[in-house]
């Protein structure tokens, strides 16, 4: 048994029915050969860059299991025949991808919330910051005042 | 007496001292690398969304490799761009 997992992007400006079935249309021929072990349908996406003049795409992820290959070719074929679809990939999963897939739908995986980076201050400007809090420092009867209106200034920059 | 924060030092006394790099991979041992979570593959790339080198990322050759596939599979389906600016 072999593991597969086809993911492609289908075109945003149909209509929804037109959508669904292009997609339905490629699970089915995937579900015929094999087994489908999880469709995921990621939905509408900012595509990183224009395809064909849309910047939009519609993205479905579909991990199969089949006894050969051979569907790959088919499935490709028609894939690139079609007119409707974006982009394809097809992967060949190892066993760590079936677990990582496995793992990931029963949420043992986590997402990556990356910090947003501060907007990029210059460095001057850091540099005059922590005089100031030296000088505040060294004057501590200034202090809560001048505090006060510096983080409030950020704020409104930003 | 001056605090350690007024002393100012000519140089940056943190370059010479090394920074071990390790491949976090084999550290944390993630076994596959997903094309699909763009969040993750961000850190591989710099900010014009070229990949970054192993000198840099501290990646073991075979999960260097398995990062640069699974970017170049990610660009193909516009989660990546291929080439941009302000990335991140």
């Amino acid at each position: 048994m072999r593991n597969y997992e086809v993911t492609f992007i289908v075109d945003p400006t149909l209509s929804n029915d037109e959508i669904k079935s292009t997609a339905k249309k490629y699970a089915d021929m995937m579900s015929g050969a094999g087994k489908i072990v999880f469709n995921n349908e990621i939905g509408l996406r900012q595509l990183a860059y224009p395809i064909r003049k849309r910047n939009t795409g519609i993205y479905s992820c579909v991990e199969f299991e089949v006894a050969n290959g051979a569907i790959i070719d088919e499935l490709e074929l028609a894939m690139r025949r079609d007119e409707n679809i974006l982009r394809f990939l097809s992967v060949k999963l190892d066993k760590y991808g079936v677990k990582y897939n496995e793992d990931k739908r029963a949420g043992k995986i986590g997402t990556i919330v990356r910090k947003k980076k501060v907007v990029e201050e210059d460095r001057r400007d850091n540099r005059r910051r922590n005089n100031k809090r030296r000088n505040n420092q060294n004057k501590p009867a200034e202090k809560p005042a001048a505090e006060k209106t510096a983080p409030a200034a950020e704020k409104t920059e930003k | 007496m001056a605090s350690r924060d007024d002393i100012k030092f000519l140089s940056n006394p943190k370059i010479g001292s090394k920074r071990n790099k390790y491949c976090r991979f084999r550290k944390f041992g993630i076994k596959h690398i997903d094309y699909k979570d763009t969040a993750f593959l961000e850190q591989f790339v710099n900010e014009q969304g070229k990949i970054l080198p192993r000198r840099i990322t501290g990646n073991s050759l075979k999960y260097q490799r398995r990062v640069a596939t699974a970017v170049k599979r990610a660009r193909h389906l516009a989660l990546l761009p291929y080439v941009t600016d302000l990335l991140k």
